[in-house]
């Protein structure tokens, strides 16, 4: 579970992204998180994960205060999510087998083991056949759904994209919306933030809409 | 505890594999530690030699009285006698000129010159073993000169105590040297990992969004600074092993015209390890400084 208390952050500079937001997100539920662009999606996606503090309120995650941490136990809060970047941020000097090997290297998984569930990963996002490959190799749409691989292969219990229809064309879009339904339906809570109204029609989700760093109510 | 051997196995092939892919670079790295390394390593093995040369040579305190050349027969005597019965003396032995002269040909093969002399310059001598330790060694000295007939009294242990504390001298300077070096050596590498820290922004960046713990990220750099360290040190033993060999070669050519030998030891394999054991330390410091430096900047706020 998550949620939000009078979470307000204020970035150096003066800029407020969010204002008193109040939210609570269920276990295996999905959500899109709405607004123009500048409306404090990514910074509540940032707020889940620990990659910022908040300025005030408190940010809970399955019961952790994830604002008040100490910095050395921010990678096991992390470790809970399956991250999905607005730009990809893969590894282009490592393969594709490589780079969704990273999470399961890092939490330090026994390696026969890890090669089975990245294969398993790969396959879920029909990449198989492409473990060799570099990503600059692939396309636009494989490239994110390479990404994806990444963010699932540890099998998070929550799922967080950060505009992952940005970059690509209606048919690729509606591909990775298919992959997201589809981790819902195994029990994963999935996080969307996008602007991509045709996204948000075609998964059906609940929906948050910010405007200006406020929660507004449609 | 299988696990953790494993990432440790695996961070020490990344960092190799690293090293192997900038061979330039990693080359140029090591030498400059090398070097850092070889200079206080040189002076510290020549150092060594002095002073094992020094122990070699040291005599058992001994004080050489040499008469006048005028002093009579009975001279001697008296002062064997006044020698004999002395508290201070543990075992006297007479040189006499003849003697003197005779060694001096077999020794330093200077029969030519000797001969052309027509008379022998040589005085008699004692040569004294003392009881004492080499501190009453100087009032000895002193004791004996004011008797007569005694032309000249040499201690002969005052070079090995001159050469002594030089060396230590010698000691001093190499440890500043090493002190100055070691810096040096921290610097190179605190450098070296800063700069793939920015090469590897991204990675480690990646890395850290997806939970990985700092020990994680840095465990890598941390090996490469101590490999870093390692090569480096084993290079500065070869440098070393190379320039005592070379000049053992030369040396021996010219000891050999004086009708001695005598070539530097090189540095003795506890010594030798010591040194990697050494260097490895260093450069592990200088990566960890330098990563735990860097990394922060990785955290939020």
């Amino acid at each position: 579970m998550i949620s939000f208390s009078q979470v307000s952050k204020r970035y150096p500079g003066g800029y407020e992204a969010l204002k008193s937001v109040a939210l609570v997100i269920n276990p295996g539920e999905m959500v899109c998180i709405t607004g123009h662009s500048g409306a404090g999606k990514s910074t509540l996606l940032k707020l889940m994960c620990a990659i910022e503090r908040p300025t005030a309120g408190n940010v809970l995650v399955n019961g952790q205060n994830v604002g008040a941490l100490r910095a050395s136990a921010i990678p096991f809060v992390r470790r809970n999510f399956g991250l999905m970047f607005q730009d990809s941020k893969l590894l282009y000097d490592r393969t594709v087998f490589q780079n969704v090997m990273l999470p399961l290297d890092i939490i330090g998984y026994d390696s026969s083991d890890a090669a089975k569930r990245v294969r398993a990963a790969l396959d879920k996002v029909g990449l198989l056949g492409k473990e060799k490959a570099l990503p600059v190799t692939l396309s636009g749409g494989e490239q994110q759904r390479l990404a994806i691989a990444r963010a699932i292969v540890h099998r998070p219990s929550i799922l967080l994209a950060d505009e992952p229809t940005a970059n690509l064309d209606a048919a690729y879009a509606s591909e990775l919306g298919d992959l997201l339904r589809s981790f819902h339906q195994v029990g994963v809570t999935v996080v969307i933030a996008t602007h991509d109204e045709q996204l948000a029609a075609r998964l059906q989700p609940r929906r948050i809409a910010l405007d200006r760093g406020r929660v507004v109510v449609p | 505890m299988k696990n953790w051997l494993r990432q440790h196995g695996r961070s020490l092939t990344l960092t190799l594999a690293r090293l192997a892919r900038t061979p330039l670079a990693s080359a140029l790295n090591i030498g400059v530690v090398s070097i850092a390394l070889a200079l206080p390593l040189v002076f510290y093995v020549i150092l060594t030699n002095l002073q094992g040369l020094a122990r070699d040579n040291a005599p058992t305190p001994q004080i050489s009285l040499f008469l006048a050349l005028d002093a009579l027969e009975s001279d001697t005597r008296a002062i064997e006698g006044r020698l004999k019965k002395h508290a201070a003396v543990a075992k006297i032995r007479f040189v006499s000129r003849d003697q003197a002269l005779a060694d001096l040909k077999a020794k330093s093969g200077l029969t030519d010159v000797i001969a052309s002399l027509g008379r022998n310059p040589l005085p008699d001598g004692f040569v004294i073993d003392a009881k004492e330790n080499a501190a009453t060694l100087e009032k000895l000295r002193d004791e004996f000169k004011t008797w007569p007939k005694v032309e000249h009294v040499q201690l002969d242990s005052a070079w090995a105590q001159r050469l002594d504390a030089t060396i230590r001298l010698g000691r001093l300077i190499v440890l500043v040297l090493a002190g100055l070096l070691a810096f040096a050596l921290v610097a190179v590498t605190f450098n070296t990992i800063r700069l793939q820290i920015l090469t590897q922004r991204a990675e480690i960046e990646v890395a850290k969004l997806i939970g990985a713990t700092n020990p994680y990220i840095r465990r890598p750099f941390l090996y490469y600074g101590a490999v870093l360290g390692l090569a480096g040190g084993m290079m500065a033993w070869l440098l070393v092993w190379i320039g005592l060999w070379l000049l053992n070669d030369r040396l021996g050519s010219l000891t050999q015209l004086y009708g001695a030998s005598y070539a530097f030891r090189h540095l003795s394999p506890p010594d030798a390890a010591s040194l990697c054991v050494f260097a490895a330390t260093l450069g592990w410091l200088g990566a960890w400084l330098s990563a735990s430096r860097n990394l922060a900047e990785f955290d939020p706020e």
